[in-house]
């Protein structure tokens, strides 16, 4: 990790706890549930954050206290050093931390693409010239700009998505936090929303805090934090974490088919590094292994 | 023949500025028993298509036939094909709504007018072949982990005991293990009980792993129709519409291209390893 200490942290978690209780038919409390459990986690500005962990695992419910959707039953979480738990600090969070989320469906509110936009900054108060010119540069990223004015409900799934994006990015927010955005997307459509967040965090130095349940996704991240039973149980380099293929199929997870093509033929008896991750690391550490016979 | 379907077409908001023909004269034939993928991008018309299987969308033109009868028939009870042609739908969990996951799973054969055992019949063998144990039967579905609620879901279509199981995307959103386990049982379901199995997703890995036969849709037309190995063949095509070969076949290819004699007929990555510990092997 690059020196910590000097760089602007936007994500500060210290003994974060989230319990939520479920109630039989009277409402009566049945059981209490501990969805976060005293979790630590800092994320510098400018990070591309990965976060996996299976079903229940925390993930959504840590995405939620990002957005102050969800505040904490013990601990804190401070967003570029705002509390969550503080209500006057709400807006100023949401507009720092722009959250994405899994289903487009639930995000899009207006009948024209361009209005859904425009809908954030035109609750900020901006200006109408300004608001035009964040809508197009928006819709542009997301490379939707032949669907300004139709209408969200005709687009498919992974349109919407975009739009939805969109609708995020004209906030012009600090980190953006996507849930699961590309679980309905086609092979294309995943891979245009992933080069989208990748060039926004690169070239515009907005955090990404990205979670997936594709492993391929996480290969380019700067950092892979993986989560069990509200815990961070690692949290470290693409590479360090999918080279373990054993122990993220006990946590229910997987790795990119590249490494899991090492991993089986270390099975099959040779003599091959998990630490691979892409086609072409694949490719000439075959090649070498070949030469060498 | 379970599904056949001649010169389909289908036009969404005719007459309307936004008139969209979603499905541009479909000839398919799928056969009893048969295991067959369907991809697309999205809005290719794989949803549209789908929802024609059951007589939920009709046809703007074209006849459809399923099981033998002729969806457009006046005689065609559509109650009966509706039976026979189990659809589970994409986040089929948002679809859950009992109290317990047995009255839920329940309410499909108790709508037929079953008897009290035989829905009860149904019920548990549908949960048993999920893979859902009685001793969460009467648990809130809601209860449950995306994987299971997803299993409960597809249970409440099986308990109908359908001749044609058609599943649209059934892995989205869940983790690897859930989505394993999934695949499990459709698998299972498909050699065990003979029923023909329609699978729509957007994972190429699932897709070569499971299937007999691919259909690829794009812009409303079947484009690409064979097994696995010869449709995945088509790579560049399939990056044209949006599509991609399992990761697995880029490796082999690209291993080929630089003068390692391999297969490129590999669909997993399990054959793939053995394929390439093989030729490391023989050269030593």
């Amino acid at each position: 990790m690059k020196a910590g200490e000097d760089m602007e942290k936007i994500i500060t978690s210290k003994g974060l706890i989230y319990e939520y209780y479920t109630h039989n038919d009277k409402g009566e409390i049945e059981s209490k549930h501990r969805a976060l459990d005293e979790l630590n986690l800092e994320i510098q500005k400018g990070q591309f954050v990965v976060i996996l962990g299976h079903n229940g695992s925390g993930k959504s419910t840590l995405a939620k206290h990002m957005n102050a959707i969800l505040h904490p039953t013990g601990g804190t979480l401070l967003i570029k050093g705002m509390d969550v738990k503080d209500q006057k600090n709400l807006w100023d969070i949401r507009q720092t931390a722009g959250m994405v989320f899994q289903n487009p469906d639930n995000q899009i509110i207006a009948a024209i693409v361009e209005e859904d936009v425009a809908f954030g900054p035109e609750n900020l108060g901006i200006e109408p010239k300004e608001i035009r010119k964040r809508v197009d540069e928006s819709i542009n990223a997301v490379q939707m700009a032949e669907y300004m004015t139709h209408s969200p409900n005709l687009l498919s799934g992974g349109q919407k998505q975009r739009i939805a994006i969109a609708g995020v990015l004209a906030m012009k927010p600090e980190c953006i936090i996507l849930d699961e955005p590309t679980a309905m997307l086609d092979p294309v459509g995943r891979k245009e929303v992933l080069e989208t967040i990748y060039r926004l965090n690169k070239k515009e130095n907005i955090t990404i805090i990205h979670i997936t349940h594709y492993m391929e996704e996480a290969i380019k991240a700067d950092r892979v934090v993986v989560m069990d039973r509200g815990k961070i149980v690692m949290d470290d380099t693409p590479r360090k974490i999918f080279s373990q293929v054993e122990k993220l199929k006990e946590l229910g997870l997987d790795v990119p088919q590249v490494t899991e093509l090492a991993f089986y033929m270390q099975k099959q008896g040779i003599n091959i590094s998990t630490e691979i991750l892409t086609i072409e690391e694949m490719v000439d550490e075959i090649w070498q292994l070949n030469s060498r016979k | 023949m379970a599904i056949k379907f001649e010169k389909v077409t289908h036009v969404y908001s005719k007459g309307t500025p936004f008139e969209k023909i979603a499905l541009n004269n479909i000839n398919i034939h799928i056969k009893k028993g048969e295991f067959v993928g369907i991809i697309g991008h999205t809005g290719s018309g794989k949803s549209t298509l789908i929802q024609h299987f059951n007589g939920l969308l009709k046809p703007t033109e074209g006849t459809i036939t399923v099981l033998g009868k002729k969806l457009n028939d006046k005689d065609t009870s559509l109650k009966e094909i509706r039976q026979k042609v189990g659809l589970v739908f994409q986040y089929p969990e948002h679809q859950l709504f009992e109290m317990t996951i047995f009255k839920d799973v329940a309410f499909g054969p108790q709508n037929m007018g079953l008897s009290k055992e035989e829905v009860e019949a149904r019920v548990k063998e549908a949960l048993d072949m999920v893979g859902i144990k009685e001793d969460m039967y009467e648990k809130s579905p809601f209860e449950l982990s995306g994987g299971q609620k997803r299993r409960v879901a597809i249970a409440g279509v099986l308990a109908m005991k359908p001749e044609i199981l058609v599943l649209d995307e059934p892995t989205a959103g869940l983790d690897p293990k859930g989505r394993d386990e999934i695949l499990t049982q459709i698998q299972r379901l498909h050699k065990t009980l003979g029923i023909t199995v329609i699978l729509v997703s957007h994972s190429m890995e699932d897709i070569a792993k499971l299937v007999d036969r691919i259909i690829v849709m794009h812009k409303g037309k079947v484009a690409l129709n064979g097994a696995p190995v010869s449709v995945f063949e088509h790579v560049e095509e399939l990056e044209k519409m949006g599509l991609a070969a399992p990761q697995i076949m880029y490796i082999m290819k690209a291993l080929k291209e630089k003068g390692l004699d391999v297969s490129t007929n590999i669909l997993t990555v399990e054959e793939g390893a053995k394929e390439i510990a093989s030729i490391l092997k023989k050269q030593k």
